[in-house]
């Protein structure tokens, strides 16, 4: 077992990622349009699980809100399209200009605050944004019922109806989105999240400008975000204020958690745990968020690294449990 | 009148976000911990309350007022308990493991308490048994303030004073007072901090039973999103007041329910709730220490 698994680390990362676009291909292939919808759906998630991990994995920032950015993707695709009659594809890119720009406008006023107290105030924003839409703000959001009738995306004249097609095209984005994110990862904005994350005053001392490196990442996320809405609007064609729903915010956020905080390998675990496993069976649907409750609780107690952790905060972590007993020396006598 | 009206109606509503504010402050005070399962255990007060009321009814064989007292104790009791039972299983594990594991450990015992009322009790609107609840009101300078609102502001303003004189005056209280200053220190002038948190975790939930029971009988009808949406609400009273501080988080509760009311009277009903949020964006942003925080939260 054991060398196996020494064996497999030492396989160049490469053959793996070009393995696993291989199985991703493929995977649909025999499935059912219900089994092709689920899949589809896990991408969805691991693409709002990768725009949130930028804002909790890497900059350490607890957005709890980030199904609202979700929802203004969705909503800005559905009135280009309802209203202006742009093509769903050409819609993209003003989704995550939309989302990018309320993702800096609504956090930068509360960049300072720290820990649980940013937790409230973004499940606030989040409340506040899905509240808006459900009272039709400026009479173009449909209500409670939201929009309906948005066109399928269309693709050199051939439109997308079937879920294969969509799967297909989310998975695109995904490849896009996954070689971004490593990049960001590695980059000098994503070595000063982190540093960030670590320790926020000896990043400022360091040189960082934190208060632009944090803003950074949510807009970034927030963009990131808008980009899933938009394909969301474009497969499922009817979205509700319920995008912006609490319920989306949290498991987006177990999702970046439970599976390994600031690990892209975390994200697809996560996603599976989240989304995928309860859409698959269903006693679990019911039970959902009992689920993701007893999920939350027993993580945290017996792995608060998340299940698959990059190593740097698994390290982190481990680190701060050993350091926790030892008693502080009185000081004076 | 329509003003004064409104007034006597905040405050009914203030009342409730005050009972309920009050649990979120003392938990937050001794552990720093927003405990977001507060407003389960709230809305798990209103579902024991209905199973309660109609056991009571079938004993009485007739719907009275009177079925309301001895329900309204058992409640209290069933729902401290189950506060003391998530402290002990989602939170005691977690004392010293930072910041980030508690809140999501707290979100997660507020999941399993809402999904098992939702599977229990049936998501549909539940409706407390009629008759119970105390009809009537009585005139009061052109404005009507109904006998149930007199008994909510009695039964509240009873418990909250006891409330404070009991952290104010008794051995138990100065404990507490104590752990919310420093665990490390308590335990070295001899407090038992393990049994002072029980305890705190014992009359935050009771009290948010009993204002969960109240909540119910004064509307009629609730579903389990209860918790969640007034859950919220009562947490932004307590940040209001000043988030540890418990005559604030009396205070909070009072005004926000006022403005809310107000806001819903003279701006639009529709919009409330966004009132109250915006109000909760506005204090974290210019005075996070609430309106009688005098402690500084610490690294905000």
């Amino acid at each position: 077992m054991r060398t196996l698994l020494s064996r497999l680390q030492r396989i160049n990362p490469l053959w793996w990622q070009v393995g696993l676009l291989a199985v991703a291909i493929l995977l649909p292939l025999p499935m059912n349009d219900y089994l092709r919808s689920v899949l589809w759906r896990t991408g969805l998630y691991v693409m709002l699980g990768l725009s949130l991990n930028i804002i909790v994995g890497y900059a350490g920032l607890f957005q709890l809100g980030h199904a609202a950015f979700y929802a203004l993707g969705a909503y800005t695709a559905a009135l280009l399209n309802l209203y202006l009659h742009v093509p769903l594809l050409l819609t993209l890119p003003m989704s995550v200009l939309v989302s990018a720009i309320f993702g800096y406008l609504i956090t930068r006023p509360i960049l300072h605050l720290r820990g649980d107290y940013l937790c409230i105030v973004t499940i606030a924003f989040g409340e506040v944004v899905r509240l808006a839409l459900v009272n039709n703000i400026f009479g173009i959001t449909g209500g409670a019922n939201g929009l309906s009738g948005i066109e399928r995306p269309a693709l050199f004249g051939l439109v997308l109806r079937q879920p294969i097609y969509h799967y297909y095209l989310m998975l695109i984005f995904l490849v896009v989105s996954l070689l971004a994110v490593q990049r960001l990862e590695h980059s000098r904005l994503g070595r000063a999240w982190m540093y960030v994350r670590e320790d926020e005053v000896a990043a400022e001392a360091m040189g960082i400008d934190t208060t632009r490196v944090k803003a950074l990442a949510f807009v970034i996320g927030s963009g990131w975000a808008g980009l899933a809405g938009a394909l969301y609007a474009g497969r499922i064609t009817v979205i509700s204020p319920d995008l912006s729903k609490f319920m989306e915010s949290v498991v987006m956020f177990c999702i970046v958690v439970l599976g390994g905080t600031g690990s892209i390998p975390g994200v697809f675990v996560g996603t599976l745990g989240m989304v995928t496993l309860p859409e698959l069976s269903r006693p679990l649907k019911a039970w959902r968020d009992a689920w993701l409750g007893f999920a939350m609780v027993a993580m945290m107690i017996l792995r608060p690294e998340g299940l698959w952790p990059s190593r740097r905060v698994q390290l982190e972590i481990r680190a701060e449990k050993e350091e926790e007993p030892l008693p502080a020396p009185a000081a004076g006598s | 009148m329509q003003l004064l009206q409104q007034m006597i109606n905040g405050i009914t509503i203030g009342a409730f976000y005050s009972l309920v504010a009050l649990g979120y402050t003392m938990v937050y005070g001794v552990l720093k911990l927003i405990n977001f399962a507060h407003g389960d255990m709230f809305m798990w007060g209103a579902y024991l309350g209905l199973t309660g009321l109609n056991v009571a009814v079938a004993l009485l064989a007739r719907t009275s007022p009177w079925a309301i007292p001895p329900t309204i104790i058992v409640v209290m009791v069933t729902v401290a308990l189950m506060g003391v039972l998530v402290e002990r299983i989602a939170y005691r594990p977690l004392r010293t493991a930072g910041r980030l594991a508690p809140v999501i450990s707290a979100l997660g015992a507020a999941f399993i308490l809402e999904s098992l009322a939702r599977n229990v009790y049936g998501a549909s609107y539940k409706t407390y048994p009629s008759g119970v609840a105390l009809v009537g009101s009585i005139n009061l300078g052109g404005a009507r303030v109904g006998v149930m609102q007199i008994v909510v502001l009695v039964v509240s303003f009873v418990l909250m004073s006891a409330l404070y004189l009991f952290v104010q005056r008794t051995r138990i209280g100065t404990a507490m007072r104590a752990v919310s200053l420093n665990h490390d220190v308590s335990r070295l002038m001899g407090i038992d901090v393990n049994r002072i948190i029980a305890i705190v975790f014992l009359i935050g939930p009771g009290l948010g039973g009993v204002a969960g029971m109240i909540v119910a009988l004064y509307y009629g009808s609730f579903d389990f999103t209860l918790g969640w949406a007034f859950g919220l609400k009562a947490f932004i009273a307590a940040i209001m007041g000043g988030i540890g501080n418990i005559p604030g988080a009396m205070l909070g509760g009072m005004l926000l329910g006022t403005i809310e009311t107000l806001g819903s009277g003279y701006v639009s009903p529709q919009w409330k709730d966004v009132i109250a949020y915006l109000i909760l964006i506005l204090i974290l942003i210019f005075r996070p220490t609430g309106i009688l925080g005098e402690r500084v939260a610490e690294k905000l």
